[in-house]
C-alpha cells in the first residue's frame, strides 16, 4: 500500500482545481452585458420636488383672469403655446382613435367594444369625463376648435382640476351635490388657481383617468390604480417614492404631445443595447430604452438568454394588482337590471369593499395579486370594431393578441384577460353598443330597460338593430407592463421550468424540465434498469456458483 | 497464489478517472434534474452547479487529452479484436466456473479488448456527443451571432444531450458492476486507487 499515501496529492488537486474553475470559467460565458448604470442614479431634479420650469405661471399677466370656463383658460394658454392645441389634436387622447400602422384597422375607444363599459358612443356626457377636451356631448362633436383642448386636466398641479361624469368633459364650474341625492358635494374648480399651477403631468394627472377606468379604482388595467401615487419599492421598483421616483412621463417619454408607449401599438420586442440621449427614440417606454436586451450582470448571464422569446415583463412582473384595491377580472353585464326582493335596484360590494353587484351595471369578480396569463405577442392586437362580426357560440376574443413562436418580433408577454358577458345583436350578429348613461328614459342606468337602451345606442352609432339581443361571453387581452417588481421578486426559474409551470399552456418554445420526448425518457431509463438489472443478474450468479464451488 | 504486481494506472491518470468519476457523476444528478426528472437541489441550482461541472470537465479534458498524447497513453484505446471472443466466454460462462480471466494485463496494454472498444466507445461517441449538444446548450445566447440559428434547435440539442446522458448513465451502472469482476471483487478497484493491479 505503498502508493495511498499519494492519494492526497490528487484529491487536494481536484479541491484546487474546481475552485479555481468556478472562479475562473463563469466569465467565460458572459456575453458582453452592459447593462447601463444610469437608472440606479436619480438626477437631482427628480429626487427634489421642485419645479424645474423656467416660467412661474402664477406670474403671467395673461393667468391673472378670473376664468368662467375651462375653453377660457386654454384660450389664454395658446396665446404663448400657440401649437398645443393642434400637436393635442392629433393624439389619441384628444381623437380616442388609433389606427394601426402594420394592418390599417382604425382603432381606439370611439371605434371598438370593450367588456368593461363597453363603448363611448351614446354615453359621451358620462365617459368624456376622461376625454382631454370639452363638450364632447354626441356625435356633433367638433374635434377642429382649439379652444375645446383641455391643458388643465394633463398641466393641472394643484391636485384640484376634476372632470365628473355627465358633464362632457368639463369641469364642475359650481358647486354641486355630486353623486345626485349622495349628500355630498363638489366644489366648484378654481380655474385661476389651476391655470397659474400648470407643470408637467403628475401621477394625479394621469391617473386621474388610468388609475380609475371602467369607474372604479384599479377596475380595468390591473397593473395601473392609486396605489401608484404613493408606491413603496415592493409594488414598482421605479416609481418607488423614497427611491427612483419616477413620474408616469420618465417612460412615457413625450415630444409635441405625443405620449409613447401605447397598448395599441405596443414595442414588444425590443433589441440591441439601451439607447443614449439625442438619439431618436422610437419606444422610450419599453424597458430596453434603459436596460438594453442584455440587461442582467454577468452572475445571471443565463438568464440574457432568454431575452429573444420573453418579455421583461414576464419575469419582472411575478403578480399584477400587487394591492388590495385589486383588479376586475369578469364583468357580467347580463345580470344588469335584476332587482332586489323589493323590486328596487340594488348595490352589494365584496368583502373587500369592491363593487360586486349593481342593478345599472351587473356582476364583478375582482382579484387581488393576480398571477397573469401568458401570450405570444408581437405588438400588435387586432380588435373587434363597431359592427364587426362576432360568432355568438363562441366566446368572442374583443382583440386577438398578434405574434407567435416562429415571428422574430414575438415575446411572451404576461396578459390579464377580462372576461366578460355583453348583450349583441341576435339576428345582426354584431355587439351592441348600449345607451348607458344619462337622465333620459332610454339610459339603462334610469330606466333599467335593455331593448330601449340598446335601441338608443345603435341609433347614435348608425347601425341597424334586429331589436332581438341577447348575452354572449367575450375576451379581452391587455398586456400587462406596469408594476415592476424588485429584482428581488422576479420569478423564479423553477415557477416556468416545470411540468405544470406558468408557461404550461405556451407553444413554440423548449423549455427544459417542461419539455421533451417522453419516449426518449421511457427508452432511456428503461436501458439504465436493464444494464442494472444484467449486472444485479450476472452478480447473484457468480455469488450464486462461487458459494456452490467453495 | 502468487501474485504478480504491476503498476498499471499512473498516478494523473487515477486522478482523471476519481474527478472524472465525481463529476459526471454529479453531472447526471443535475442533469436529469434540468431535464425535469425529478427535483433535488431546485431548478435554478441544478442548472448553475452543472454549469460549473460543466467548465470543470472540460478543463480536466484539456489536461487529459495533453496527458494521452504526450505520454502516448492514447495507444491503449486502439481497437483490437484479439482473444475477443475468450473474453466474451469468460464474463458469460467462465466467470461463474471461477475461470481466471483470458486477459493479461501489461503496463503497454492494461485495457483487455473489450474494455477498449467500451471505452473508445464512451470518448469518441458519448462524451462527444454530450459535449457538442452541451456546448452549443450552454451558448444558447449566442447562435445568432454564430449563425447556426436557422437549423438549430433548443428541443433537438436538448434531445441529443439526453441521449447522451442515459448513454451515459448505463455505461456507468455496468462500469462499476464489471469493476467488481476482477479475481477479488475490490481488485480492480484497488488498481484504480493505488495504481498497482494484481496479475494473477
Amino acid at each position: 500500500m505503498l502508493a495511498r499515501p499519494k492519494l492526497i496529492l490528487p484529491l487536494a488537486a481536484i479541491t484546487a482545481m474546481l475552485t479555481a474553475l468556478v472562479a475562473f470559467a463563469a466569465p467565460e460565458q458572459i456575453v458582453a452585458a452592459s447593462a447601463p448604470q444610469a437608472t440606479s442614479a436619480v438626477p437631482a431634479a427628480i429626487a427634489v420636488k421642485k419645479s424645474v420650469s423656467t416660467a412661474d405661471h402664477s406670474k403671467f399677466k395673461e393667468l391673472q383672469k378670473n376664468f368662467k370656463t375651462g375653453p377660457e383658460v386654454t384660450e389664454a394658454c395658446l396665446l404663448c403655446h400657440t401649437e398645443a392645441a393642434k400637436q393635442v389634436q392629433h393624439t389619441k387622447h384628444w381623437t380616442w382613435e388609433s389606427k394601426d400602422p402594420k394592418t390599417g384597422q382604425v382603432r381606439g375607444k370611439k371605434n371598438i367594444i370593450n367588456n368593461y363599459c363597453t363603448s363611448p358612443i351614446s354615453n359621451e356626457k358620462d365617459c368624456m369625463a376622461c376625454h382631454a377636451g370639452y363638450g364632447w356631448k354626441d356625435s356633433t362633436f367638433d374635434f377642429s376648435v382649439e379652444k375645446n383642448v383641455d391643458c388643465l386636466v394633463c398641466h393641472d398641479n394643484t391636485g384640484t382640476y376634476r372632470k365628473l361624469p355627465g358633464f362632457a368633459g368639463h369641469p364642475v364650474y359650481e358647486r354641486i351635490e355630486f353623486p345626485a341625492k349622495s349628500g355630498k358635494f363638489v366644489e366648484a374648480v378654481d380655474l385661476q388657481k389651476a391655470a397659474q399651477s400648470i407643470g408637467m403631468p403628475t401621477r394625479t394627472n394621469c391617473g386621474a383617468c388610468h388609475f380609475f377606468g371602467a369607474g372604479a379604482n384599479g377596475a380595468k388595467h390591473g397593473d395601473l390604480d392609486s396605489s401608484l401615487q404613493h408606491p413603496g419599492k415592493y409594488l414598482d421598483v421605479h416609481m418607488n417614492e423614497k427611491g427612483l421616483n419616477f413620474s408616469c412621463t420618465q417612460c412615457h417619454a413625450t415630444s409635441s404631445h405625443e405620449v409613447s408607449g401605447s397598448r395599441y401599438n405596443t414595442s414588444a420586442a425590443m433589441t440591441g443595447p439601451a439607447h443614449i440621449r439625442g438619439k431618436a427614440d422610437a419606444s422610450p417606454a419599453a424597458c430596453q430604452s434603459c436596460h438594453s436586451d442584455k440587461p442582467h450582470s454577468a452572475k445571471h448571464a443565463l438568464l440574457n438568454q432568454h431575452t429573444d422569446k420573453l418579455a421583461c415583463q414576464t419575469c419582472h412582473i411575478p403578480e399584477y394588482a400587487r394591492n388590495d384595491i385589486g383588479t376586475e377580472l369578469s364583468w357580467d353585464w347580463s345580470k344588469a337590471t335584476t332587482m332586489g326582493p323589493d323590486g328596487k335596484p340594488f348595490a352589494r360590494k365584496d368583502s373587500a369593499g369592491r363593487r360586486a353587484f349593481d342593478s345599472k351595471k351587473g356582476e364583478w369578480v375582482w382579484e387581488s395579486y393576480v398571477i397573469p396569463e401568458y401570450r405570444w405577442f408581437n405588438g400588435t392586437s387586432t380588435y373587434k370594431v363597431i359592427g364587426d362580426k362576432i360568432d355568438p357560440t363562441h366566446t368572442v376574443q374583443l382583440n386577438v393578441v398578434g405574434g407567435g413562436p416562429n415571428d422574430p418580433d414575438s415575446r411572451i408577454w404576461p396578459t390579464k384577460v377580462h372576461r366578460g358577458k355583453q348583450p349583441y345583436d341576435v339576428e345582426n350578429k354584431y355587439l351592441t353598443v348600449q345607451h348607458t348613461a344619462g337622465e333620459d328614459d332610454t339610459a339603462l342606468w334610469h330606466n333599467y330597460d335593455w331593448q330601449k337602451a340598446i335601441g338608443t345606442g345603435m341609433k347614435a352609432a348608425n347601425l341597424p338593430y334586429s331589436g332581438k339581443y341577447d348575452f354572449v361571453n367575450t375576451e379581452l387581452t391587455w398586456p400587462i407592463t406596469h408594476m415592476v417588481a424588485p429584482k428581488e421578486d422576479a420569478l423564479s426559474c423553477v415557477l416556468c421550468h416545470s411540468k405544470n409551470g406558468r408557461l404550461k399552456d405556451i407553444q413554440g418554445v423548449y423549455m427544459p424540465a417542461r419539455d421533451g420526448k417522453h419516449w426518449l425518457d421511457v427508452i432511456g431509463w428503461t436501458l439504465a434498469l436493464l444494464s442494472l438489472l444484467a449486472s444485479l443478474i450476472h452478480g447473484g450468479i457468480r455469488i450464486y456458483s462461487s458459494k456452490k464451488e467453495g | 497464489m502468487a501474485a504478480e504486481k504491476i503498476y498499471v494506472f499512473k498516478r494523473f491518470e487515477r486522478f482523471w478517472h476519481w474527478s472524472q468519476a465525481l463529476i459526471i457523476i454529479s453531472m447526471l444528478i443535475t442533469g436529469f434534474e434540468v431535464h425535469g426528472s425529478y427535483k433535488l437541489f431546485g431548478f435554478e441550482h441544478a442548472v448553475g452547479y452543472h454549469t460549473v461541472l460543466a467548465w470543470s470537465l472540460v478543463t480536466l479534458w484539456i489536461f487529459a487529452i495533453f496527458w494521452h498524447i504526450t505520454t502516448g497513453e492514447w495507444k491503449q484505446y486502439i481497437p483490437t479484436t484479439d482473444k475477443v471472443v475468450a473474453i466474451m466466454r469468460f464474463y458469460s460462462v467462465g466467470i461463474f466456473k471461477g475461470e481466471h480471466h483470458p486477459y493479461r494485463p501489461t503496463q503497454l496494454k492494461k485495457h483487455n479488448p473489450l474494455q477498449r472498444i467500451a471505452y473508445l466507445g464512451v470518448l469518441l461517441l458519448i462524451g462527444p456527443l454530450l459535449w457538442l449538444t452541451g456546448w452549443f446548450y450552454l451558448f444558447y445566447g449566442d447562435w445568432a451571432a454564430w449563425g447556426v440559428s436557422g437549423f438549430l434547435s433548443l428541443e433537438w440539442v436538448a434531445f441529443f444531450h439526453t441521449v447522451g446522458a442515459f448513454l451515459m448513465l448505463t455505461f456507468l451502472i455496468s462500469h462499476i458492476y464489471l469493476a467488481t469482476t476482477g479475481h477479488t471483487p475490490t481488485a480492480h478497484i484497488k488498481a484504480m486507487i493505488t495504481g498497482w493491479d494484481e496479475v494473477d
